[in-house]
């Protein structure tokens, strides 16, 4: 029974401890490709401007349904770790806004949504599936790409080391 | 000794039991999943490749049935945008293009938006093929997306419009 019990406990262990799978991309350590947009509030984004936070750069679209997932954890980090240094900016590669504001509307994210093109996509490797997540450091250069639905504890822990260096 | 035994159990069925909720309130997983489209009809991408490379005239016609945006960085040579089959311009769009085509005729659709059984598309695109009386309709298999099974496999794509 002890055995078995250890045996259990392992498995729990090594489920919740499972890291978030990164994607092998060449931007990994590399600075992040900068841009400027205006979201969907009119509000001028500049990554440049974020520099010396930490900023968690997601791209997304309506009718992925694991962005839909992720959107509203992603905003709650947004609250829980704002004051330390969190920013999330968040890039819809719908094909046009009418959708994007609607769900914006339904999962109230109160996060800077800007709307992608290919050539945004293309800078940051092309956008060829979602959802994709780059994690920029402080010092603008990107820590990690997630590529797909991922484990968002693992990550959330991730984000939460960023901010404490 | 038992007891905490009893309590793991549960513990690891109510977390089986919340992700398997959370899988089939999914949208995605829904009866205009890709997941409808039957197995024999799924065409892999090495294949669709063979056939692109020994086709001339009369070989398949294919369809992006994705996001534009998708489509603009990177699709598939001589494939034609129909737009996003899991909105209503999408299917409008997809059943204009099909309309001069014999309904024999080998149509390929893909999206690969997203992972295999989340992508919304491919199932609407399939359903509205076959109930337009298209009789060869096959869908391209991405399991993972666009990028990962096609493009960084480095079969041909165009990019632009």
């Amino acid at each position: 029974m002890r055995r078995l019990l250890i045996v259990l406990a392992c498995v729990s262990l090594s489920i919740s401890c499972k890291g978030f799978p990164q994607t092998p991309s060449g931007f990994v350590h590399k600075s992040a490709p900068q841009f400027v947009r205006t979201d969907l509030s009119g509000r001028k984004i500049d990554l440049k401007s974020y520099r010396g936070k930490v900023v968690l750069l997601n791209f997304w679209a309506t009718w992925c349904a694991s962005c839909q997932v992720e959107l509203p954890r992603f905003a709650e980090w947004q609250k829980k770790y704002g004051p330390q240094g969190l920013q999330v900016l968040t890039v819809s590669m719908d094909d046009g806004d009418a959708p994007v504001r609607k769900a914006v509307r339904r999962l109230r994210l109160g996060l800077p949504v800007v709307m992608g093109d290919a050539r945004l996509g293309e800078a940051y490797g092309g956008v060829l599936g979602l959802p994709v997540t780059f994690l920029i450091g402080r010092d603008g250069f990107i820590t990690a790409e997630v590529e797909g639905e991922t484990n968002l504890n693992a990550l959330e822990s991730h984000v939460a080391s960023l901010l404490g260096r | 000794m038992r007891q905490l035994l009893k309590c793991f159990v549960f513990v690891m069925f109510a977390g089986f039991a919340g992700g398997m909720q959370a899988q089939f309130s999914n949208p995605a997983s829904g009866p205009g999943s890709a997941s409808t489209v039957p197995q024999s009809q799924l065409m892999q991408p090495t294949e669709l490749v063979k056939l692109m490379k020994s086709s001339g005239p009369g070989g398949p016609v294919i369809f992006q049935v994705g996001s534009y945006v998708m489509f603009q960085q990177a699709h598939i040579p001589n494939s034609g945008y129909a737009g996003p089959t899991s909105q209503a311009n999408g299917l409008i769009l997809l059943k204009k293009l099909v309309a001069p085509l014999k309904k024999d005729q080998l149509i390929v659709i893909y999206c690969g938006c997203c992972p295999w059984g989340k992508c919304p598309n491919i199932g609407p695109a399939y359903k509205q093929l076959r109930d337009l009386g298209f009789t060869n309709v096959k869908a391209l298999y991405l399991a993972k997306n666009f990028g990962d099974d096609w493009m960084s496999k480095g079969f041909p794509v165009e990019r632009g419009e």
